[in-house]
């Protein structure tokens, strides 16, 4: 049987709320997957060391403060600085769709809003791993789109 | 043999978590490390949810770190028994790792139990035997105690330090048979609410009943920091309780057994055949048991 995969489920940023958080990390959970909680208010920085030494294939990160355009790809960019490339990253929240090009190009998989049913975020996951571009990696590409 | 030892001695944080991946999915086995000097490497820290395990080990790593001690943490949490999954929650209330000095010299793992019955799967003993081996100095695993029957934990460290916190039952809860019995310390929690002075004394008095060689009972807060350096130094020196010697190997024979038949690659099929009623228990165990000889 497959082993479970190791997902981080990160806050970043001044953000306290986390009741979208918790609900994705107890849905992924009941998908069978393990799933790490950094908590609230990391840093990209803490959240990329809990990536690591978790060794998480995934990384989940959440943020309802308006600070995504700036935070999501600073989460990108130093994962890529730590040869982490092979991590894939997908955002949720209240993120604008106005917001998402710019998030896609920096290499965020997938974008998970309001009214998202978890069994989409986990055929999200089921697809993203079974690809070789998905990666934070491999930087602009690739994204979740639903209707495929 | 494999370079990510070799790159997890040299601090590639990466390659370690790598390591204990593979480990983990039962792809590569350690052994024990020879080790000089008679302290101990591998201490469990364990006690029922909510007396505040993950809150006192922080506090005590910050100590640690400050005597010049690098220590791994592997931190236990149960997986769902019906999907498998986990929610691993212990980082929240390590502020350890967010400090930029002290970060380097504590790593931490959570680990969920898969398969495995009881508090620690024995894979957690070959992964703190890889940390060992890479250079960290101590290994402390952290399991969710979910009563006085998880003994496990004997299986897989060298000492056994029960958390404890008041409000946890009369004094007849301290008397009841279990891991008590097998405690080479005990640390009674919360000690700035009521109650904890009278539980800790309730334990002693439980402890002191027919054993000589009865562990010290210690009274700490963690939320205040009261008794946590003296707690932490203690632990340092901790012997090993005499009165569990049969008890450690009973357990890790245990342990060893339920390893050998979740191993076995036709676990999964063998479970499905006898929940469809395709094969008797017996016949499933005969086939688990003999394919491991």
């Amino acid at each position: 049987m497959d082993q479970p995969l190791r997902i981080v489920i990160a806050k970043p940023g001044l953000d306290g709320h986390d009741r979208g958080a918790k609900v994705v990390a107890r849905a992924l959970r009941d998908a069978g997957h393990e799933v790490i909680y950094t908590g609230l208010r990391r840093t990209p920085e803490q959240i990329i060391e809990t990536v690591r030494d978790e060794d998480a294939v995934l990384l989940g990160i959440s943020s309802l403060s308006g600070a995504h355009g700036h935070l999501f790809p600073r989460i990108c960019e130093t994962l890529r600085e730590h040869n982490m490339g092979d991590v894939i990253v997908f955002g949720g929240g209240i993120i604008p769709e106005d917001d998402w090009p710019p998030l896609f190009a920096a290499g965020v998989r997938a974008l998970f809003g309001p009214g998202t049913t978890s069994e989409e975020m986990v055929e999200f996951i089921a697809t993203a791993v079974q690809r070789d571009d998905a990666g934070v990696g491999h930087g602009a590409g690739w994204h979740w789109n639903p209707s495929e | 043999m494999d370079n990510r030892i070799e790159a997890a001695k040299e601090g590639d944080r990466r390659a370690l978590a790598r390591l204990l991946t593979s480990i983990e999915n039962g792809e590569l086995r350690f052994s024990e490390p020879h080790s000089g000097g008679s302290d101990w490497k591998i201490l469990a820290l364990t006690g029922p949810p909510g007396v505040g395990k993950s809150c006192l080990l922080d506090r005590m790593l910050h100590e640690w770190v400050d005597h010049g001690l690098r220590i791994a943490v592997l931190a236990v949490d149960p997986s769902s028994p019906r999907s498998g999954g986990a929610l691993l929650g212990d980082r929240v209330r390590m502020s350890v790792v967010d400090d930029d000095i002290k970060k380097k010299s504590v790593y931490l793992r959570s680990v969920a139990t898969r398969k495995t019955s009881g508090s620690v799967p024995l894979v957690v003993r070959d992964m703190a035997f890889c940390l060992l081996q890479v250079g960290w100095d101590k290994v402390i695993i952290e399991t969710v105690g979910a009563g006085p029957s998880e003994v496990r934990c004997a299986a897989v460290a060298d000492r056994i330090v029960l958390v404890e916190g008041p409000a946890r039952g009369d004094g007849v809860q301290a008397e009841k048979a279990g891991l008590l019995e097998l405690a080479d310390a005990v640390i009674v929690n919360k000690s700035d609410l009521d109650g904890a002075q009278r539980h800790a004394n309730e334990l002693r008095e439980s402890l002191h009943l027919g054993h000589e060689d009865a562990p010290d009972v210690h009274l700490v807060s963690a939320l205040y920091g009261d008794g946590v350096a003296e707690a932490s130094s203690m632990l340092l020196t901790l012997e090993q309780s005499m009165r569990a010697g049969r008890a450690r190997w009973r357990e890790r024979l245990l342990s060893h057994h339920e390893r050998l038949l979740l191993e076995h690659p036709e676990f999964d099929s063998l479970l499905m055949k006898i929940e469809e009623g395709l094969m008797s228990f017996e016949d499933a165990y005969a086939q688990l048991r003999d394919g491991n000889e």
